[in-house]
């Protein structure tokens, strides 16, 4: 790698591990004053938890040779003969390994105790994202050497994410008064400074994809800032014409909706079809949110609605608007007659769905069965910030 | 004399301000409150789900005044606070046994 290039991973490296406390205020804004503190040290924590997991082991079962396609080995335990470029490829996928479970937390807020989520985020980081990431990101993966592609993750990260809310929610259940109470979001400016934040590091996530300051970098950043920018349009166009009022959730959710799709196809597609992308998924998302109250889930702040149909509105969408001439890693899709291709992607798509969802539920019903999974019901009612951490995010009186 | 209590919209407190100002008022104590009335909740939307929010934020008022003084204040808030839409508030009189000024020990209307 040229200097340049290893400049510029690095520092979308950095730009990675950034979205994770801005995915933190994203959804912190969105729950109530009593547990923004429960919510923001979740996500926090999370990179602490994960970053020692990737290092130890994780990223040996995600990179480390191929049995069979379904999962790397354990050579390299605690990232034994890694180094140089290698270890610079280490850290860019560890930030990926850190956002994915923290996704993940939204699904379960306001409810689910803090011990729960260590134990839960530690086995899924172990388990079931380094299979994934095995899958789509290592070249000897099935899915990859199969020909199906993953830009960034819409299937690594997003799907992988969604469907294991998902799960989470259904050993979980809901919060209380779910359905039949107004349950608001009490700082929708720190929701849109946390949208904002994830915006500006996605093009870390993105464009650092090419692992290479080149043209695919390139596009891969304009793909994105397109994608999220007529997502955000789509979903607050839908919104206004359904409720009467544009508002600045709608903008913040669909900008994200947006920045998941084109995730899996941000360096496989021209800005013209991210135009497309970008539309659909705004538009999509924020019919997919309404789903939860229809089949009655509480998955809190819609990681479902927007990470897992984005995710797949994406990965889908890839399958259509994929040009070689833009990536040659990547094969044609249905537009320029690539039906195989398209074909491929969906069934990578139901395969993701079916595997993490049933390993994500067996390891929730695990935690439950050992130290537990959700808060008492005092401790609901009165606060996860104080019941759980004695802490307050807001002192109004000294 | 008599304790003064209104609910008033938060967007007329410096109105009902002013106008207690203007007809002599020397101190009022306001805090901020929640509530329903008539007016009922108010309906807020997010990511499309609607939701009803059954208190309304409005300002409670106290004033403490002489017995003389009450009706004058009374039509003052009722002057400045109305808008003529539902949801502008409620004004109750209260009797009040004693009033103490802390410093100095004054009782009664003295304490005013």
């Amino acid at each position: 790698m040229s200097p340049g290039d290893i400049a510029f991973v690095l520092l979308s490296s950095a730009l990675v591990l950034f979205m994770t406390p801005g995915l933190a205020l994203f959804y912190g804004g969105m729950v109530r004053s009593k547990n923004i503190l429960n919510m923001l040290l979740k996500n926090f924590f999370t990179i602490s938890i994960v970053t020692v997991v990737w290092v130890l082991i994780g990223y040996s079962l995600a990179f480390d040779g191929s049995v069979g396609g379904i999962i790397g080995r354990f050579g390299r335990f605690g990232l034994s003969g890694v180094e140089g470029e290698e270890l610079l490829f280490m850290v860019f996928q560890m930030m990926f390994a850190i956002i994915t479970p923290a996704l993940i937390s939204g699904a379960v807020a306001e409810r689910m105790k803090f011990s729960g989520w260590v134990a839960f985020t530690s086995l899924w980081a172990l388990i079931v994202y380094p299979i994934v990431a095995h899958w789509g990101f290592n070249a000897d993966g099935w899915m990859f050497a199969w020909g199906v592609r993953d830009f960034a993750g819409g299937l690594v990260v997003h799907i992988n994410a969604g469907i294991a809310a998902l799960a989470l929610v259904f050993v979980l259940g809901p919060r209380r008064g779910f359905g039949k109470e107004a349950i608001r979001p009490h700082s929708l400016p720190l929701t849109l400074l946390g949208a904002g934040i994830l915006w500006f590091g996605w093009f870390g996530f993105n464009a650092g994809s090419a692992f290479a300051a080149d043209g695919i970098a390139i596009n891969a950043f304009v793909t994105t800032q397109i994608g999220a920018a007529l997502a955000a349009m789509g979903w607050v166009l839908a919104e206004w014409r359904k409720t009467g009022y544009p508002t600045t959730l709608g903008a913040a959710s669909g900008a994200v909706a947006g920045l998941v799709a084109i995730t899996p196809a941000a360096g496989f597609v021209t800005p013209l079809a991210a135009i497309a992308i970008g539309l659909v998924a705004g538009v999509v998302c924020f019919w997919a949110v309404s789903l939860k109250f229809r089949f009655n889930f509480d998955d809190s702040l819609d990681v479902v609605g927007i990470h897992l149909v984005g995710g797949m509105v994406g990965s889908v969408l890839l399958g259509v608007f994929a040009s070689q001439a833009v990536n040659g890693g990547v094969a044609d899709g249905l537009l320029l007659g690539g039906v195989g291709f398209f074909f491929k992607q969906l069934a990578a798509v139901g395969v993701v769905i079916v595997f993490s969802l049933v390993a994500s539920y067996l390891l929730a019903r695990l935690v439950e069965a050992t130290i537990g999974l959700r808060a008492t019901q005092d401790q609901e009612i009165e606060g996860l910030d104080i019941s759980l951490h004695e802490e307050r995010a807001y002192v109004l009186t000294d | 004399m008599k304790l003064v209590i209104a609910f008033v919209k938060p967007f007329k407190l410096d109105e009902v301000r002013d106008e207690l100002k203007a007809v002599g008022t020397t101190g009022m104590s306001v805090s901020e409150v929640r509530g329903f009335g008539r007016q009922s909740g108010q309906t807020e939307v997010y990511r499309g789900a609607e939701y009803e929010a059954d208190f309304v934020p409005k300002v409670r008022m106290e004033v403490l005044v002489a017995d003389e003084q009450a009706a004058e204040v009374v039509d003052a808030i009722r002057r400045a606070a109305r808008t003529g839409e539902i949801g502008d508030g409620k004004i109750a009189v209260l009797p009040v046994e004693d009033v103490v000024r802390i410093r100095t020990g004054e009782r009664g209307t003295d304490a005013l």
